[in-house]
């Protein structure tokens, strides 16, 4: 009686969400053995398809979420379920965009690209055949041979990108990828990323300290608390899509909800600054 | 009106700008050829001061300001030299001398820089390991270890495994530390990335762990191979029967300056090319580098 309940949840999240966080908290043990709690009680369900982001204060455990979400980091407390199944280990269907560049500095374009593939145990050709068509959906045809210092911060982000979506991943984890860009550079990222998030319908996790970015890009913003980070409240964002992050941002809609989530947003933010000022 | 301006106001600072490029140029030229003359002025001042030195004597002296017996002479290292070249050294050949020293030297440089990168991406890999044996090979790295040579000589002989024996032991410890310091220092979000991308742990080794240490293990290779030279020289200072050691030893003992000197100069050169040999490596595989760091050039 009670296994085939357990089956049934797990049939019903299966069809409702692709992530599903419950109470879920993560302690660290600091170097100077204290215990150091980075979330706590977090409850998020993202749905397939779903764009959600997370914003908080600077360093309140945003980062720490994807890490649960990804595998890379057991949580301590809770469940993290992942298309219906508890995280254990990493899972091939995710793909995670990190904040710094994570790309290979001895590998050049093509090389870095078909990483995944090559990993995966794809044959060269194959894997070579694949990353140049993603080149080619980044707009870097042209510089395959090129290595990461050679390359804009810009292009970096873009062969990020590509080397992520090769492997066609149906989460998507995004730790503050554009925070390093110029605004310019980074609002044409951003209509990038979605222009592929259509085309490839995975669920994604856009962790930022941006609103702005926040709200032009999320079906559903999340804000989290300063650290340890729980959830503090969800808003929906009901901007129709396509959407165009530059005109967006002049949407009156944009500005209602921007008002809105920034309230919430503000207290936990002076909250972190008045700890860090009593830090420092 | 403003648009004629215009023009001209570009006209002119295009004009400043290959001027003042022209004589930036010019600039740097002179001053390449004022640090060449410098450098050759140094050298001949330090050679020609010696050999000046030698034949010139202080008023009431008896001896020379460089008394020839104890420090040799320029000209005197030279025909040295010469004398090897043409007629042979008391060992035979110098060829055969310096193919001697350059195979010890290589063998253990290839062994102690094989080994070194072995486990120091072993321990660098496994902490626990590393945790045990680290106080051992703290104090082992603090010996001075060309005082295992005596050792060797005993142990292995005469013969060439003493000497590649020393040079192992040399050059392992300092490729060792890089390496192991080369793993350790491993981008943590290109390990995470590489996870996430499918790697399992041997692929996380040889595609994420090995080509980031590369440049830390390149760096100490540039050192090592002088040290593998030492090695090789001091195994046969201790006893041998060929090579630029027994080289030196024999006139040394001999009271030949002029003989030490010449196999020192024989020696810096094979260190140079070694060197060349080194950099043109590492420029081939660490081509991915912005510029080479463990290039230093003063």
């Amino acid at each position: 009686m009670k296994e085939s309940s357990t089956i049934t949840d797990t049939i019903s999240n299966r069809a409702t969400s692709a992530i599903e966080l419950r109470d879920v908290t993560k302690r660290f043990l600091t170097p100077g053995g204290q215990v150091y709690t980075a979330i706590h009680d977090i409850n998020l369900s993202v749905a397939p398809g779903e764009f959600v982001a997370i914003v908080g204060p600077t360093g309140c455990g945003k980062s720490t979420t994807l890490g649960l979400i990804s595998g890379l980091e057991p949580a301590s407390e809770g469940s993290v379920q992942v298309m219906g199944e508890p995280v254990q280990g990493i899972d091939p269907r995710i793909g995670y965009v990190f904040q710094s560049d994570a790309v290979f500095p001895w590998k050049n374009v093509l090389n870095n690209v078909a990483t995944g593939p090559q990993f995966r145990g794809q044959s060269k050709t194959g894997a070579y055949q694949k990353a140049r068509e993603w080149i080619a959906r980044v707009g870097l045809t042209g510089f395959e041979d090129r290595y990461p210092h050679q390359l804009s911060g810009g292009m970096r982000k873009r062969v990020a990108l590509a080397q992520t979506f090769i492997n066609d991943p149906q989460i998507l984890l995004m730790d503050e990828p554009f925070s390093a860009l110029d605004v310019q550079t980074r609002t044409l990222m951003e209509d990038e990323l979605l222009a592929l998030w259509s085309s490839l319908q995975s669920s994604v996790v856009f962790v930022t300290h941006d609103l702005e970015e926040a709200i032009s890009l999320a079906d559903r913003v999340c804000v989290l608390t300063a650290g340890p980070a729980t959830v503090k409240g969800i808003y929906t964002i009901d901007l129709p899509r396509p959407r165009k992050v530059e005109d967006i941002r002049f949407d009156p809609r944009f500005n209602e909800l921007y008002r809105r989530i920034w309230e919430d947003l503000r207290e936990e933010v002076m909250i972190s600054y008045e700890r860090t000022k009593q830090r420092g | 009106m403003s648009v004629q301006s215009k023009e001209v106001n570009e006209h002119t600072t295009t004009a400043l700008e290959s001027k003042e490029v022209k004589s930036y140029s010019a600039a740097r030229q002179r001053r390449r050829i004022l640090v060449n003359v410098l450098r050759v002025l140094f050298i001949v001042v330090i050679i020609g001061g010696w050999e000046l030195g030698v034949h010139w004597k202080l008023p009431g002296a008896h001896d020379p300001v460089i008394d020839p017996f104890f420090w040799g002479q320029p000209s005197g290292i030279w025909m040295q030299l010469v004398t090897w070249v043409t007629q042979g050294t008391a060992q035979g050949s110098l060829w055969e001398q310096i193919a001697v020293t350059i195979e010890e030297a290589i063998l253990g440089f290839v062994i102690g820089a094989v080994l070194g990168v072995v486990f120091g991406i072993v321990l660098g890999r496994n902490r626990f390991l590393a945790d045990v044996l680290g106080p051992y090979v703290k104090v082992a790295n603090s010996i001075p270890r060309v005082t295992l040579a005596p050792l060797f000589a005993i142990g292995l002989g005469l013969g060439m495994q003493s000497k590649v024996a020393l040079a192992v032991v040399l050059v392992f410890f300092i490729v060792f530390f890089n390496a192991f310091q080369g793993v350790r220092e491993v981008d943590r979000n290109l390990l995470a990335n590489a996870r996430i991308l499918g790697a399992s742990p041997r692929r996380i080794t040889t595609a994420v762990i090995i080509p980031s240490a590369l440049t830390w293990i390149f760096a100490s290779l540039h050192t090592s191979f002088s040290f593998a030279l030492v090695g090789a020289v001091v195994g046969e200072f201790i006893g041998a029967t060929q090579g630029i050691g027994l080289l030196i030893q024999n006139a040394g003992q001999n009271f030949n300056p002029n003989g030490v000197f010449a196999a020192m100069v024989i020696l810096a050169i094979v260190a140079l090319l070694s060197e060349f040999l080194i950099t043109a490596l590492e420029r081939r595989l660490l081509r991915w580098r912005p510029n080479t760091v463990s290039d230093v050039t003063i």
